[in-house]
């Protein structure tokens, strides 16, 4: 928690202000029934002289007949004294929750600011770890739930604290004697809230684990509903339903039950010390050593110390409560990005697109005692070859391919493009030079045109239709009545998978890069528009190096090249027609798809 | 990495709004009266129970009203001429008094909590059941025009809110109203004049309350707004982020990004603040109107002799007399969110249920092997699995038909494969003999009977089912195979698994049967889920089936895989499937291609390709469906 306060920059003299002025409303709002108490004893009362601290800079100012009027005077000197503090306190006040809101917003800006910014260095083998939903919910929820702590916390652990000390002081400065109660009963109380937090904490865990289950039970029904009703299972699911209901239920009052006791102790608690000050108090005042306006305004400091004390325990569980947030917040903070730039880089080579995998070993958790995804991998891609490769699920296509970008760093052996090794070139420089289309592929909010820009930013329109055209996409985009400007919604719903991959692959041509991966990115569409766009590949892009991955065998037939990758290494090498004839899981998995699909 | 995984990023987008009470969303309830009623009907079921917190309230109020007016004479007796001794006496016996006032008050204020605690649980408990049970008997129809988040945030904000409504704000706005109608009682009694200046700053915070409130929904509604950007931006860019790196634009989403969360930043500053302001405003209010009534009480005092004690207890009224109102409007607004929740809640416990008014059920035969159709005049018609749909008519919305004239006839034991694009309509026709949904015309016969005739559920048992999205239950493997047939023994499952293909993987898996599928089988491959839908389909052993068949999204090996078990279980049934595969379709009795919702050609394998029409250009791969 505390490492997150270093956010604050910007705003520090707002973080500061705000617990500052704070300060001033809760010791101008205390002040008022010392007041109150001169009202009655000197004002009514008479039985005490006016008080010096009071008396001498009203005399300054020219009010000489303090007393006059039977007091008069006095009473009315006093209050407006308090009135003008009231509403410096509204002041003050409000001020103090303008600093406090421009304070956390403040630290949440900037902490959102840098874990959006983290993230953009992360490198795909940290996206992994920490997965996406997860680094979501630390930039929405964590964050939001950071910021309201805090906001909390600059003003209540000020106020709280201050309230109690200055209370007291003021009650010792009454009467010592009377301010022992309060020893006695403070603690107690403080203890009894304690206790029950702590019983109330484990029982509404067991009551939120209830409720998740019961959410999840929920969600799964809506999700299988079909499952459900297909194998007429309503009756059965009501019933489990209605036993983790009943479970919610009693888990439910047992923690409610709990944690209700909290009102009657604190209500009990300061009943009992105001029974107890009135008896003791009543008794000084009865012996004459306390004034009865004294004794009117201890009543009201208890109310305020035993308050403060309950406030303090509501901020301290808020605040354990943030640390869990706080936790994965820095998480994120303190995570080096395990890629960074050469601290030299090489001279960059010219761009001709040329790929080689010398000994290539690769796995994700390099550290790890796991099996090689890849292990030793020798293959060379020439400039403008037309490269396909196949092979099952899980073998580590998609692995090798994204070694080139430079997304993951091999674990042994080198990576070399156009005769540099890939990890001694900058990253913007080499990713610049490959167009890739990834197997999950995303468009963004914004029109097709601002996607396709995603290529190349100062992109012509004239350039854009050449892509678009290339992959096949120009004919379904117009045939919208906006054309390129049609927007995309998020999540890219309103295109269907085809179209969506059509769009990725005009995205990554638009950046004529010397290499151009395509990662299983044709299998929504159809062959005829396939055959297409590879003819597009062959006539227009005859210098690009074309890398694809495809599950169709009618997909790579054509291709210069064919790798087939089994478990872990390339097991075959050459054209259609040269596998066909070797390579015994290439016929296989032709054999498989002879009898092949009718649809997809 | 220990955080709450389940927590969807919609959540962050409702409540994310945070800072200050819950001035933002007000949501306004749209038949406030009626929803009322039917929700304390939830309360209400003890009749009892809620007399007893009723009664706890009163005596609560009474004791917290009556203590603070036993101060008056209390602390006149205090300064009064009597003798020193009497006065210590007075003293302690109204001490006393007062203790005993307060233990009461705070036995009756744990009563009615923990009392009102168990209602209020009992009733949500009995709210979530019936909404789970209405939910139950939707149609799919329903299902498919509202999303999952929609309904379920019926069960997660709704139902917490309403909950909450009535665990709290319900009790504390009738606690609150009583104790400030005391309150108001008692001051007037002690002094009118005083409480004219109290009047007036009640009249006064109210006032500061609609300002400040009207301003903070205003600053609100534009930090949602914002929020809902950054939220989405940041879902945007986190997703694709893999993209973003790919096409190195990390530098254009951080500007991008800086934008709207300065602009969320602005927003939020002023929807915070204004909110907050309504604390400090209304408390140092009150503080003005506790210093003037000290001087006006002091004047009254000097003048016409207010005693005292009365000035006492009124200034100790007066500091209190906020929070009741505070809690009333706080309360009220829970109140008001939840009641709009439980008005949307009512909304899905009123659709309208799945029609079944089907008399003909399912029965065993006399052999207890064989099923039969149970007529309702006792007669029985052996089971047979003889389909027919019979010039059927079908759309999801009026005036957008999906189906038209479909005609398919399906003798007991045949094979009859759909094949189109995507969107042609097949899935739809099998939903259509599953009675899904209902048709719009023609009829569909089940061995002669229609299908409206048959009791929904004996139907949907005679049906079996293998949907291309598998879906399973939090679970163990055994458990997920077992749903097919509750009674099934682990011996049949297993025999199940196995005709299905997939005994050998399971067998592999970490606790073999018992281990546990967690969210929707995230932990199994795609391939491994559908054989436990095959398994599942097999162990209910239905005499039709209907399967949707897997795609190419699943590399070939294992879909082969998958074929053997699919087709283990097409085996002697009448089966309607969902062809992707070649050899299922060239097998098939009946072949039925599908376009734009109706049946373009029909025939054997043989026999389409004799025509030369749409399945053949299919067949020989010069077309292919998108």
């Amino acid at each position: 928690m505390r490492k997150l306060l270093r956010y604050v920059r910007g705003y520090g003299a707002a973080a500061i202000l705000a617990p500052l002025l704070m300060f001033f409303e809760t010791v101008f709002q205390l002040i008022l029934p010392r007041l109150m108490s001169e009202v009655i004893d000197v004002g009514i009362n008479h039985d005490a002289a006016p008080n010096e601290n009071l008396a001498a800079p009203l005399r300054a100012l020219g009010v000489t007949d303090l007393m006059g009027r039977d007091g008069f005077n006095y009473i009315l000197a006093i209050g407006i004294i308090m009135v003008t503090l009231a509403l410096l306190s509204i002041l003050v006040g409000v001020l103090s929750f303008r600093f406090g809101a421009v304070a956390s917003q403040g630290l949440g800006y900037n902490l959102r600011r840098a874990l959006f910014n983290r993230t953009q260095e992360f490198s795909f083998a940290d996206i992994d770890q920490f997965s996406s939903a997860s680094l979501i919910t630390r930039l929405t929820n964590d964050v939001n739930n950071i910021q309201q702590t805090f906001n909390m916390g600059l003003r209540m652990l000020v106020r709280a604290p201050v309230m109690m000390i200055v209370a007291l002081v003021i009650c010792f400065s009454i009467n010592a004697k009377l301010t022992i109660v309060l020893f006695v009963v403070v603690p107690l109380m403080a203890f009894g809230i304690a206790m029950i937090m702590r019983a109330a904490h484990k029982l509404f865990e067991t009551f939120q684990k209830r409720i998740d289950g019961l959410n999840n039970s929920v969600q799964e029904n809506l999700i299988a509903i079909r499952v459900v009703k297909a194998f007429v299972r309503e009756g059965y699911e009501k019933t489990k339903f209605a036993r983790s209901n009943d479970e919610l239920r009693d888990a439910g009052i047992k923690a409610v039950t709990t944690v209700v006791l909290m009102q009657p102790i604190m209500m009990l608690s300061f009943n009992v010390s105001l029974v107890l000050v009135l008896y003791i108090g009543g008794r000084f005042v009865i012996h004459g050593t306390l004034l009865t306006g004294e004794l009117y305004s201890f009543i009201s400091y208890i109310t305020n110390i035993l308050m403060s004390v309950m406030m303090l325990a509501f901020t301290l569980l808020t605040l354990t409560r943030a640390r869990a947030s706080a936790d994965r917040i820095n998480e994120v903070l303190e995570h080096e990005p395990n890629l960074s730039d050469p601290a030299v880089p090489a001279e960059l080579p010219e761009a001709r697109g040329k790929v080689e995998f010398r000994g290539v070993s690769f796995k994700y958790d390099a550290s790890g005692s796991g099996d090689d995804v890849l292990h030793k991998i020798d293959l060379t891609i020439e400039p403008g070859e037309f490269v396909a490769i196949v092979g099952g699920t899980g073998v580590g296509k998609s692995s090798l391919v994204n070694l080139i970008p430079r997304f993951y760093d091999v674990t042994d052996g080198q990576v070399l493009v156009d005769g540099v090794d890939v990890r001694d070139y900058p990253i913007h420089a080499l990713r610049e030079r490959i167009g890739m289309v990834l197997q999950k592929n995303v468009l963004f909010t914004g029109t097709m045109k601002e996607n396709l820009l995603w290529g190349k930013p100062d992109a012509t329109d004239a350039e854009i239709e050449r892509a678009a055209r290339d992959a096949q996409a120009y004919d379904f985009i117009m045939a919208r009545p906006e054309g390129f400007d049609t927007e995309i919604e998020q999540g890219g719903v309103n295109v269907s998978g085809g179209q969506k991959q059509r769009l990725c692959i005009a995205r990554a041509m638009l950046r004529h890069p010397s290499i151009l991966i395509l990662d299983d990115s044709t299998s929504a569409v159809d062959s005829a528009t396939e055959a297409a766009i590879r003819k597009s590949f062959s006539e227009n892009l005859k210098d690009t190096t074309v890398i694809i991955i495809a599950q169709r065998i009618s997909s790579v037939r054509y291709a210069d090249k064919i790798v087939v990758l089994e478990d872990d290494h390339v097991c075959g090498l050459g054209t259609h027609e040269e596998l066909v004839e070797s390579c015994a899981v290439y016929q296989e998995i032709c054999n498989s798809q002879r009898e092949g699909a009718i649809s997809e | 990495m220990n955080e709450p995984k389940k927590q969807k990023f919609k959540t962050a987008e409702t409540k994310g709004g945070g800072g200050g009470p819950r001035h933002g969303g007000f949501q306004k309830p749209k038949n406030t009266k009626q929803t009322v009623l039917r929700l304390l009907k939830y309360l209400t079921a003890r009749k009892g129970i809620l007399v007893l917190v009723f009664a706890c309230l009163l005596v609560d109020t009474l004791a917290s009203v009556g203590g603070t007016y036993l101060l008056r004479p209390m602390l006149n007796g205090l300064v009064s001429d009597a003798a020193v001794s009497e006065k210590l006496a007075s003293l302690l016996r109204s001490c006393l008094l007062l203790f005993g006032l307060y233990v009461c008050g705070s036995a009756a204020t744990y009563a009615q909590a923990n009392l009102m605690a168990r209602l209020a649980q009992n009733a949500a408990n009995h709210l979530r059941r019936d909404l789970f049970n209405a939910l139950e008997s939707l149609p799919l129809s329903y299902f498919d025009q509202h999303t999952h988040g929609e309904l379920m945030s019926r069960f997660t904000n709704d139902a917490d809110s309403v909950s909450f409504a009535m665990e709290q704000s319900f009790v504390n706005l009738v606690s609150n109203t009583l104790l400030f109608v005391g309150y108001v009682a008692v001051m007037l009694f002690t002094s009118p004049i005083l409480f004219l200046i109290t009047a007036v700053m009640l009249a006064l915070n109210m006032l500061s309350f609609k300002v400040l409130g009207g301003r903070s929904r205003k600053h609100f509604r534009r930090q949602q707004a914002a929020l809902g950007q950054v939220n989405g931006e940041i879902q945007e860019v986190i997703e694709g982020l893999k993209v973003v790196k790919a096409f190195t634009h990390e530098d254009e989403a951080i500007s991008e990004f800086d934008e709207l969360n300065q602009a969320y930043r602005d927003a939020a500053t002023d929807a915070a603040f204004y909110s907050g302001a309504i604390f400090p405003v209304s408390a140092n209010l009150n503080s003005i109107g506790y210093a003037v009534t000290a001087v006006v009480g002091g004047l009254l005092a000097l003048v016409r002799g207010f005693d005292i004690g009365g000035l006492g207890a009124y200034l100790l009224y007066a500091r209190q007399i906020g929070r009741p109102l505070e809690g009333i409007s706080q309360q009220l607004t829970a109140l008001l969110s939840a009641l709009a929740g439980a008005e949307r809640i009512f909304e899905v416990m009123d659709a309208k249920p799945e029609v079944n008014e089907g008399k003909v059920r399912l029965g065993c035969g006399l052999d207890n092997h064989s099923w039969v159709w149970i007529k309702p005049d006792g007669s029985t018609v052996p089971l047979r699995g003889d389909v027919r749909l019979e010039h059927v008519d079908f759309s999801y919305v009026e005036g957008k038909p999906v189906l038209t004239d479909v005609n398919v006839f399906a003798k007991p034991g045949q094979k009859i494969a759909f094949v189109g694009s995507t969107g042609a309509g097949k899935t739809t026709i099998t939903n259509l003999i599953n009675r899904f949904y209902e048709i719009n015309g023609g009829r569909i016969t089940y061995d002669g009977i229609d299908v409206r005739d048959i009791e929904k559920d004996s139907l949907r048992q005679s049906l079996g089912a293998v949907l291309q999205d598998t879906h399973l239950f939090t679970g163990t493997v055994m458990d997920n195979i077992r749903y097919g047939r509750l009674d099934a023994t682990d011996e049949e499952c297993i025999a199940a698994a196995k005709s299905a293909n997939a005994h050998s993987f399971i067998r592999r898996l970490p606790d073999g049967y018992n281990t546990m599928v967690t969210g929707d089988g995230a932990n199994l491959s795609q391939g491994q889920r559908q054989l436990l839908a095959i398994a599942r389909a097999a162990v209910a052993d239905p005499p039709v089936m209907v399967l949707d068949e897997a795609t190419s999204s699943i590399d070939t090996r294992t879909e082969q895989y998958i074929q053997r078990g699919m087709d283990a279980l097409m085996e002697g049934r009448t089966v309607f499937v969902i062809a992707h595969r070649l050899s299922t379709v060239r097998n098939a009795n009946c072949i039925v291609v599908i376009e734009h919702g109706q049946i373009i050609e029909k025939g054997t394998h043989e026999e389409l390709l004799a025509q030369k029409g749409r399945y053949y250009l299919l067949y020989t791969g010069q077309n292919k469906l998108d």
